[in-house]
């Protein structure tokens, strides 16, 4: 029994998973609270996840498609957030990286060469590249100028906010919202999963987020380049008297976290949107990926699994207005989820105690 | 310069509760916690202040006294979610970016789900009057801004309890070693920046707008964040940093009258504060200002 206990408060995963099951029930007694049913909150949930809608029985591919889809920025974001998160860095400038991806990518399927495939490639290559020059900068201005990385990158954030409207109300056909529509070269939808998902925006992004979950699992656990982040992110000086080239490591870890946020607004332009978007404020996908990443324990499996229950979370809003449940339930519990991680500190408390009690025990203090 | 000084009323309006949030974060930091939650924190209390002005506007209560409750309101709750970043970050060690970065997310629900409960909408109902400016065109915001500025820099430098309150933030094992409570100083340091980003959550919607929305708060919580740093964590340097923002804010919003401006895009003067803080924290990143043992946990006993 102590040793299951003990088991338990030492796994990474089995306290996510505790903290995501409190995270829901308060939020379940919070619905409970002012008056609705939480069963109709767990009712759209089950449609979102499954497809089934309970009260009438029918069945529709097309939620399990959207939610998936609804996952891709969820989790690139994540990934973003847990890469940086590594070498000690709290990376809160995904929303930036992912708004000047999504900016570029919007900008070369405007204006680039309509060849099919080279299209897009091209325009996620660009949101790619702007997403680590955007994140890079960042780790530059740490190690070098030991500016906080918390602050540098809120600064960040709102300059590509406003940048990004600079730049696409000078694109073709842009209004105060929106561009002209994309040529079909830049799209990223994909044929064969909206035939058989009832034309759902399910696309070619859920590829390229697998692919950048097994880069991110690779660089971390399978090269030199990972350990010596991991290492930076532990200790830092240990890791440069032991011949780490620590601004190095911190550059460069921040300019790869930048990329994978950069191709979700990549991903998100080209794969969800048949025009450019001219923002008017953020997606937050960028600060979403935030908790993500710590519910995931910053491992490529636990942010996958976590990015999928966002969005699951995110698909179900408009399932839960119908239903009379207000849909800021879904951020209330994922603000939960997030306090509930920074609480869980009390758990190594808890152990420590207990060692305490089991030490005094076995030397036969009262 | 006639323009300038006109623009006066509306540079104070927009930079009295920037000026009292960063005045909050800077207490926070002295004494050696980060407060990252200062944008929900606003947010919170500018939805409750909201909330609480439009109903006690239509059930007939006098308009300065409900203006006057209204900012109580934000003030009180604003200190009451402030707890939770303060039970994280002061009783059990947590990350404080982390706790932080909680009470913002959860205060994105918070507000629009209260919203929903209470107005059967996405905002607050939409007041009839909010605060009203004085003889000079200026809001009482400002005066509310100077005096948190004034008691502040009183507090931390010209009484012992600021003096212990800083050494928190700076060595607190030395302080703790000469009799002074780290956990108690730091709560009231929490608290105190929790109470002052509601009030100034409350000044937002009371001078600037006529309802809560999602975008009522729209970063000025971070803006105030990076006020701190900027303002090198003294308070004649964080209301110079507030100034600038607000000015360059103020300056997007009034270039669209004047003509030789309205070639340029009205967002490249939206960009000018955060490249200027960006520059700033570069050119004058020698010397690091803030308070040594911000955003570190404390363990009592552990050396």
């Amino acid at each position: 029994m102590k040793l299951t206990r003990q088991k338990l408060i030492q796994s990474d995963g089995a306290v996510s998973v505790l903290v995501v099951v409190l995270g829901f029930l308060v939020g379940t007694v919070l619905v409970a609270l002012v008056g609705k049913n939480p069963l109709n909150m767990y009712k759209a949930l089950f449609q979102a996840l499954s497809g089934y809608n309970i009260d009438n029985g029918r069945m529709n591919v097309r939620y399990i498609a959207e939610t998936l889809n609804y996952s891709v920025p969820f989790i690139l974001c994540g990934l973003s957030m847990g890469f940086a998160k590594r070498v000690g860095l709290f990376n809160i400038g995904g929303e930036g990286q992912y708004i000047m991806g999504m900016t570029i990518a919007q900008a070369i399927a405007l204006l680039g060469p309509r060849i099919p495939v080279l299209h897009w490639m091209l325009a996620m290559l660009g949101a790619v590249v702007i997403g680590s020059l955007w994140g890079g900068v960042v780790g530059l201005l740490k190690a070098k100028y030991e500016v906080s990385e918390v602050v540098s990158t809120i600064m960040l954030n709102y300059v590509a906010l406003y940048l990004s409207r600079i730049i696409c109300l000078q694109l073709p056909g842009a209004t105060t919202y929106k561009t002209a529509n994309f040529p079909e070269t830049a799209l990223i939808g994909n044929a064969f999963f909206q035939r058989i998902t009832n034309n759902s925006l399910l696309n070619n992004g859920i590829f390229m987020m697998a692919g950048s979950v097994l880069v991110y699992w690779f660089i971390m656990e399978k090269t030199s380049l990972g350990y010596g982040m991991r290492a930076t992110g532990f200790n830092k000086d240990a890791a440069r008297a032991s011949g780490i080239p620590v601004i190095k490591s911190i550059s460069i870890s921040m300019a790869i976290s930048g990329a994978f946020a950069g191709l979700a607004g990549g991903i998100v332009a080209l794969g969800s949107f048949k025009y450019g978007r001219v923002l008017s404020g953020m997606d937050n996908y960028g600060f979403d990926g935030i908790a993500v990443a710590l519910v995931g324990n910053c491992t490529a499996l636990g942010t996958t699994l976590a990015g999928f229950l966002f969005g699951l979370l995110k698909n179900a809003q408009a399932l839960m207005q119908g239903k009379q449940i207000p849909k800021e339930i879904t951020f209330i519990i994922q603000g939960l989820i997030v306090i509930f991680i920074a609480l869980r500190s009390a758990l190594k408390l808890y152990q420590e105690y207990l060692d305490k009690k089991q030490l005094q025990k076995e030397v036969g203090v009262k | 310069m006639s323009m300038l000084w006109g623009m006066l009323p509306s540079v104070l309006m927009i930079v009295a509760p920037i000026l009292i949030t960063a005045i909050g974060g800077m207490i926070c930091e002295k004494a050696g916690v980060v407060n990252i939650a200062l944008e929900g924190l606003m947010a919170i209390g500018a939805c409750t202040a909201a909330a609480a002005h439009v109903l006690m506007e239509a059930s007939g209560m006098n308009h300065t006294l409900s203006l006057f409750l209204a900012l109580t309101m934000g003030f009180v709750v604003g200190g009451l979610f402030s707890l939770v970043h303060a039970l994280a970050a002061i009783n059990l060690n947590a990350d404080q970016t982390i706790s932080g970065t909680g009470i913002n997310l959860l205060a994105n629900g918070v507000t629009i789900f209260a919203s929903q409960i209470l107005f059967s909408a996405d905002r607050t109902r939409e007041f009839r009057m909010g605060m009203q400016t004085d003889a000079l065109g200026i809001y009482p915001t400002a005066y509310i801004a100077v005096a948190v500025v004034v008691l502040s820099w009183f507090i931390l430098y010209k009484i012992p309890f600021g003096v212990h309150l800083r050494a928190c933030g700076e060595h607190p094992g030395a302080a703790e070693s000469v009799g002074i409570n780290v956990k108690k100083m730091r709560y009231f340091a929490v608290v105190a920046s929790g109470v002052l980003a509601g009030l100034a959550g409350g000044c937002v919607v009371l001078t600037q707008t006529i309802q809560y929305t999602s975008n009522t708060i729209n970063g000025r919580g971070f803006i105030a964040l990076a006020a701190v740093s900027f303002g090198r964590w003294k308070p004649l340097g964080v209301t110079g940093a507030a100034f600038l923002f607000g000015t360059a804010q103020a300056f997007a919003i009034i270039a669209n009258n004047i003509p030789a401006l309205r070639v340029l895009p009205t967002e490249v003067f939206n960009i000018l504060p955060y490249v200027v803080t960006l520059a700033a924290l570069v050119l004058f990143s020698g010397k690091n200002y803030a308070p040594s043992a911000a955003g570190k946990a404390y363990e009592k006993g552990a050396s």
